[in-house]
């Protein structure tokens, strides 16, 4: 049975959801990205306590010396949601699994020369416990945070890192013809060479603070704005120019992933000085200690890439973080 | 021990891209029920279910990643062992 | 040199194995702080094994387009205004028991999740829950988004984020999903993937996605079954976590038993409210709740204990008596919705004479019996007009927070349910020796439990009367009450015309 029914009888009752119109007004429909991160998470009521943080609620703000009136000022500039987000990194994963079966079906690594392979199985490959650590301090932030646009975002952080350590995994299969040799060789380099232990000391303090927010700074402001500029880009560049092209076809995806994230840790930073000269304060002292501590720790790694200019590309990456985050309010 | 199998399932959404999985598992497992209910189809056996690669790409005609079972599973009962030729579903 | 081809369980090895490290400037003690907390013993981390082998840059590929298609739907069950293509506005109080009642679990499993996919010690299993913390996320942001459409043609659906923070019969999931998030990690998991997502997940979702199908709700046939895919992984997590901790220490059994025990009745609770939907909501119910009962719980439940009979485990407590009362309890609950409708955030309805005989047919031992002259005397009095609420607030039960409304179905079904014990001395009072168990075991733990009925009386929740206590809560006045008269109704007549009899009227 087909009803005709006349569009005028059909007329919507309200636009959005309650919350959302109190937020935004009840003039026009709410975006996906507002239905999907504003107010889910719940804000009282608890029923009990952490068996194991008698402290704080499930959900608390005192987990960090962060103070907000409203956690929901920040907004993900890339307005990602589960849906726009997974169909983003499809589309890049799909760049990616071309590149990787171009390089392996043409075998451009042979091309490549040894020089340079040795570089990357030196200085990239061990990254992938770089990016595994962000994984679990991305993950440790969706676990702490407060609101559903922190843990949203915080999620979608943390699985792009886990993405990012495999795709290095899978450079490091690919130069050795799918041994394990460069993985193993970076491993011990990880855990052993002098010039990686400064920063695998500042990550493993970074598992441990108390503080979620700091733990933000730390991990998405600083160990990102330096690592990335510095290794990705700069330290790829000369690769580059020395025959290693090959490589940056495989960490495309990195690229484009540092360039968007920027985006969002800008908008947060923005969002949260402004709230107050409190929060400015201790995201100052945040971005201050850390920019010091990671500064340190990744000069022997700076050296080892760029050689006599590493110092020097180093400043330079440094200057332009903070450089950044004082437009954004956050001064040292 | 009793030598009486108890039921595994698989349920799928009752779709054109489940259908090739359907007959698979049709061919595959002679003894399978197969039920169709609202918007999904239960296949359930005694024991053990196979979903076979090669026989999803015979009925599909063209390569089928195991993976891509997940697009449209609903549910299922039973200890999984999944690989790249198969998809076997049972009770020890 | 040629590569090497590796296979996809090498390969899945080498790109989830090996990136973790033993830390050595902080003690993994204190890196890991939360997973020995509980008694559960893991001696080899590496025993863990994933059941399905998932890499990130696949996980994106697969999940997009299960996106892709689900969007796709909802676009064009909006465009169309799917909305009137159901079988009666009526059964959107399942609908709006969703929203308000299950999405919020979704978020708080989301949470759950993030906290193990960070804490467990072991690569593996933590790569497994953080694929599980980030499909719950989607489960929460799809329903909200499927939902949308209705929430924007219906009453009952605006505020689901506020109310399950408050609403007395919303308690019910909050203070599941919140035992659980309490708990340590084992137990956690133990819960939510185990007892609720493996035993007891296809009782709501398989029964009612296939009841929405059935009343031409597409657009959460939709979002159900796309997150049905997922729920697949999830139990087969829960699965394979249980057989891990099983295998790695004999000592873990007693403790899993109990975890077992505790939280297959409290999820056994919570779904007393999936019932009430099943059997009384959908306007036309594909199965009863108790023919999904004996299909998924007492057929595929025995399978799976019987499976796991070989590390000792066996069937939760109660079990039996959880299955003799699934010839009772949808009745119960639906009959305590009604009798309290003016103070639900849905529209209740007396089931027509239809629906009645569909319920004695399927509950030929009980319906007729106990529950079908209770329906027909009130169907006498609101005839009448002299149907009446429930006045005051019933008690609930301290620890699953359903007003007492089960009975003693093995001896006498007439009987309410009724245990009660003392703790530092105070009284408490239970619906079952379930949740007295579960309580005495814990008493500190739910002494803290926030009872939306004690809260009103300690007028914490708006005022002394209904309608602040409503008001509060956000419900509208046209959420609640009969949906016979209500403004769904009203508009649903509008839609299908005036002279068009429609089932429920
Ligand atoms: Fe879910
Ligand atoms: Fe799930
Ligand atoms: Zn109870």
């Amino acid at each position: 049975m087909s009803i005709e029914i006349s569009a005028k009888s059909i007329t919507p009752v309200r636009l959005a959801y309650g919350n959302l119109e109190r937020r935004f007004g009840d003039k026009k429909p709410a975006s996906r990205y507002q239905e999907a991160v504003y107010d889910i998470q719940p804000t009282t009521n608890f029923q009990y306590r952490p068996l194991w943080d008698k402290n704080h609620d499930i959900y608390d703000v005192s987990k960090t010396a962060i103070v907000m009136e409203d956690w929901y000022s920040f907004a993900d500039p890339r307005q990602y949601y589960y849906g726009s987000y997974t169909i983003a990194r499809a589309k890049q994963q799909e760049v990616a699994e071309h590149n990787f079966a171009f390089v392996d079906k043409r075998d451009l690594f042979d091309a490549v020369p040894e020089a340079v392979k040795q570089a990357v199985r030196n200085i990239l490959i061990p990254l992938r416990h770089v990016e595994w650590a962000a994984n679990m301090n991305n993950c440790q932030i969706t676990d702490e945070c407060y609101g559903s646009n922190f843990s949203s975002v915080g999620m979608f952080n943390a699985m792009d890192r886990l993405g990012m350590a495999q795709y290095v995994t899978r450079i490091g299969l690919l130069l050795d013809g799918n041994e394990e040799a460069t993985l193993d060789a970076a491993k011990q380099a990880w855990m052993e060479a002098p010039q990686w232990q400064g920063l695998r000391h500042a990550i493993e303090d970074m598992f441990v603070l108390d503080d979620w927010f700091e733990l933000m700074v730390a991990q998405n402001f600083v160990l990102d704005g330096l690592i990335f500029p510095l290794l990705y880009d700069r330290f790829e560049k000369k690769l580059t120019q020395e025959g290693g092209s090959t490589i940056a076809m495989l960490t495309e995806f990195m690229d484009d992933w540092y360039k968007e994230t920027v985006r969002w840790t800008n908008a947060l930073a923005k969002v949260t000085a402004k709230e107050s000269a409190e929060n400015q304060a201790l995201l100052s002292g945040w971005v201050a200690k850390w920019t010091d501590r990671l500064s340190v720790a990744l000069e022997p790694i700076a050296i080892e890439a760029f050689g006599d200019d590493g110092a020097n590309e180093l400043v330079e990456v440094k200057a332009e973080l903070l450089d950044r985050l004082a437009k954004q309010g956050v001064t040292v | 021990m009793s030598n009486k199998k108890n039921t595994v399932f698989l349920i799928l959404q009752d779709n054109e891209d489940a259908r090739p999985i359907i007959e698979a598992v049709e061919q595959d497992n002679p003894d399978a029920n197969i039920q169709y209910q609202p918007g999904m189809v239960r296949m359930e056996a005694a024991g053990r279910l196979l979903v076979n690669r090669v026989t999803v790409e015979e009925n599909l005609g063209r390569e089928w990643d195991v993976q891509e079972l997940h697009l449209n599973l609903i549910s299922l009962a039973g200890n999984i062992d999944e690989d790249e030729d198969k998809f076997e579903i049972s009770w020890h | 040199m040629p590569a090497k081809k590796l296979n996809l369980r090498k390969r899945y090895e080498l790109l989830t194995r090996g990136m973790g490290w033993e830390t050595t400037y902080q003690k993994m003690d204190d890196v890991f702080p939360y997973d020995s907390f509980e008694g559960i013993k893991i001696t080899d981390w590496d025993k863990w094994e994933d059941p399905f082998r998932l890499t990130m840059d696949s996980y994106w590929k697969f999940q997009a387009e299960k996106e892709k298609k689900l969007y796709a739907v909802i676009d064009s069950f909006a465009q169309n205004n799917g909305q009137t293509n159901l079988a009666c506005a009526s059964y959107l109080s399942a609908i709006k028991l969703f929203i308000t009642g299950v999405t919020p679990l979704e978020y708080g499993a989301h949470r759950g999740f993030a906290h193990l996919g960070r804490h467990f010690r072991g690569d593996g299993a933590r790569i497994a829950c953080q694929m599980q913390a980030i499909d719950e996320l989607r489960h929460a942001q799809t329903q909200v988004h499927t939902i949308s459409h209705y929430n924007k043609h219906f009453s009952g659906l605006h505020d689901p984020f506020h109310q399950f923070d408050r609403v007395w019969y919303l308690s019910v999931p909050k203070s599941f999903v919140e035992d659980a998030m309490s708990s340590g990690p084992f137990e956690f998991i133990t819960s939510i993937s185990f007892a609720f997502e493996y035993v007891l997940t296809n009782l709501l979702f398989v029964p009612f996605m296939s009841g929405a199908a059935y009343n031409g709700d597409m657009a959460t046939v939709t979002f159900g079954f796309s997150a049905q895919s997922d729920e697949s992984r999830h139990m087969t997590l829960g699965l394979e976590i249980i057989k891990f901790m099983l295998e790695q220490h004999e000592d873990n059994l007693p403790i899993i038993q109990r975890w077992m025990d505790k939280h297959f009745w409290r999820a056994y609770r919570l779904l007393a409210l999936v019932a009430a939907m099943q059997d009384y909501m959908l306007t036309n119910s594909p199965m009863s709740w108790k023919e999904a009962w004996d299909v998924y719980f007492v057929e595929n439940g025995g399978a799976l204990f019987e499976d796991l009979s070989r590390y000792g485990l066996k069937m939760p407590k109660y079990h039996e008596l959880a299955t003799a009362e699934s010839d009772h309890i949808s009745h119960q609950v639906w009959s305590v919705f009604c009798s309290l409708g003016n103070a639900t955030g849905f529209h209740t309805f007396l089931p027509t004479e239809e629906k009645m005989d569909w319920l004695s047919e399927k509950y030929p031992d009980t319906f007729d019996k106990y529950y079908r002259p209770r329906f027909e005397y009130w169907a006498e009095q609101k005839k009448a007009g002299t149907f009446e609420y429930q006045k005051g607030l019933p008690q609930l039960c301290q620890v699953c927070q359903i007003p007492m409304v089960f009975t003693e179905v093995q001896t006498d079904p007439m009987q309410i349910s009724y245990r009660v014990t003392e703790h530092g001395g105070d009284k408490y009072h239970f619906c079952s020796d379930g949740c007295k168990d579960i309580f005495e075991f814990e008493p500190e733990k739910y002494v803290q439990a926030w009872l939306p009925v004690h809260q009103i009386y300690q007028g914490n929740c708006g005022g002394p009367t209904l309608p602040e206590v409503l008001d509060w809560y956000k419900f509208k006045p046209e959420d609640s009450g009969d949906y016979i008269g209500s403004k769904d109704y009203q508009r649903w007549q509008e839609w299908k015309g005036a002279d068009k009899k429609v089932k429920q009227a």
